[in-house]
């Protein structure tokens, strides 16, 4: 387990995370491989694992009859994806697919949220690190959705 | 007109227009156009600060401030990027080469390129607000502007409007470091996706010792500014280029009043500290 406790330890997401919650949540962790285009989440399914990604960079997506295939972020060697597995109804709401070679840990999802229900000062120290990137999202699609470059015409 | 007030473009009588001819015109990605002038024999060019703006008389219809995007190259010097967005900016673009237009200025205050003399550079822009920008990586290009290190960060709504998307390289090749970011995209797009902001803690600059110039949709200079506050560039030392609706362009008339100042005066460029409290006031 030390192995994944010092990756986690290292993980930009994780900093100020106390060593002793990095080796209980070590225990629903692995390290993962994931090649370029790979669909590593699919929208609807359950969020059964989420996962920190060290190395690559992967895109969100979702699709419409129009506009085919959209990516609307892409993440990075600092990130997160499949926050879904926060809060009920615990259901994936994008997909996620690897634009190059991702190196990650994946976690399984009920376990770690056995863990947090067993400690809830694991489960706070966690929400203070998921809680500032879940509202940075929320403030990046609200600017989005306001559509800063638009280019009509009059 | 006549021609006896075709002698220099703005220096005695600011509000006299000069007449230029349309050299050449062409349609950049993302619904604006770049229009470049040629003034008839015997007028000057002034030149301009990178920065600053002209205001273009599309004859019997209008006037609008229009930023200058050329260099300090001759055949630059009047070269501007457009966007049609009402009746004024919509007849320069259907302007053909040999049209005429009247020309005033340069007027206001441009880019502080002294200050990022010796420091690292962070540039920040967003759609359209690359073309006032286009002049500073112009210069930093042709080395009249030396800056430690420049990074550009450019966003755009989509991959498909990206604005001088040819010049990206060069500037690279110059050493400025190019991070591009869309809001959305479909197909081969293989850069990033998600707001301009997100790349700040990407840029391989000094924050201690640089300067940040910004120009965009006003929303994202405000999240832009707040950003690399946030990161650790004081405010005193980032700048902005703000837009008002403009007429007289040399601070009488007061339409593009913002607080105590006048955008076609003071400004377009601004110090963030200057004027942040109405920068975050609403309807100013
Ligand atoms: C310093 C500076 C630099 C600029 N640089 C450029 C540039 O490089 N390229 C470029 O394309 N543009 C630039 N602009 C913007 C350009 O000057 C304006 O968009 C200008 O208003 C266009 O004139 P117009 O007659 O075409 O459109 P306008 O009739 O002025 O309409 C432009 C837009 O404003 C809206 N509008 C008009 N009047 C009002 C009102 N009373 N209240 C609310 N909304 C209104 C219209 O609906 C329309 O969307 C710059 C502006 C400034 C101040």
């Amino acid at each position: 387990m030390s192995g994944i406790t010092d990756l986690l330890s290292v993980h930009p997401v994780l900093q100020g995370l106390a060593p002793a919650f990095l080796n209980h949540i070590a225990e629903c962790a692995h390290q993962r491989e994931i090649p370029a285009g790979t669909q590593i989440l699919t929208e609807g399914d359950t969020a059964s694992h989420f996962f920190l990604i060290r190395t690559g960079k992967v895109a969100l997506q979702t699709s419409s009859p129009s506009t085919k295939v959209e990516t609307f972020q892409t993440l990075g060697g600092s990130d997160f994806i499949g926050v879904s597995w926060l809060a009920p109804p615990y259901r994936l709401a994008f997909d996620a697919v690897a634009m190059t070679d991702v190196s990650a840990i994946m976690f399984d999802a009920r376990c770690l949220r056995a863990k947090c229900e067993n400690d809830h000062a694991l489960g706070y120290a966690l929400m203070q690190v998921f809680v500032p990137a879940i509202i940075e999202r929320l403030k990046c699609a609200r600017l989005k959705a306001l559509d800063l470059y638009a280019v009509t015409n009059p | 007109m006549t021609t006896a007030h075709a002698k220099t473009i703005f220096t005695s009588e600011p509000f006299i227009p000069s007449w230029a001819k349309v050299a050449s015109i062409y349609a950049e990605m993302g619904n604006a156009w770049t229009l470049q002038f040629e003034v008839p024999e015997g007028q000057d060019v002034p030149t301009f600060q990178p920065g600053q703006f002209a205001m273009l008389y599309a004859f019997g219809i209008g006037e609008a401030a229009i930023s200058h995007s050329g260099s300090a190259a001759p055949r630059e010097s009047l070269r501007f990027t457009i966007r049609p967005t009402g009746a004024t900016t919509c007849a320069l673009t259907r302007l053909s080469v040999g049209d005429t237009v009247g020309i005033r200025g340069p007027f206001g205050r441009g880019w502080p390129l002294e200050q990022a003399q010796d420091r690292d550079l962070i540039i920040m822009a967003g759609g359209l607000g690359l073309a006032p920008i286009r002049p500073v990586l112009k210069n930093i290009q042709m080395a009249r502007t030396s800056p430690r290190r420049t990074a550009l960060i450019y966003g755009a709504r989509q991959p498909e409007h990206i604005l001088y998307r040819d010049e990206f390289d060069d500037w690279a090749a110059s050493g400025v470091e190019v991070h591009q970011i869309v809001d959305r995209a479909t197909g081969a797009w293989d850069g990033a996706v998600g707001l301009v902001t997100h790349l700040v803690p990407k840029v391989s600059l000094d924050f201690e010792n640089m300067v940040a110039f910004l120009c965009g949709p006003e929303v994202m200079m405000r999240f832009s500014a707040i950003a690399l506050e946030d990161a650790g560039l004081p405010a005193e030392r980032i700048w902005l280029s703000m837009e008002r609706n403009m007429k007289c362009a040399i601070g009488h008339c007061g339409h593009c009043q913002f607080g105590p100042a006048f955008v076609c005066k003071e400004g377009p460029v601004f110090r963030f500290d200057q004027i942040r409290t109405n920068l975050f006031c609403k309807e100013i």
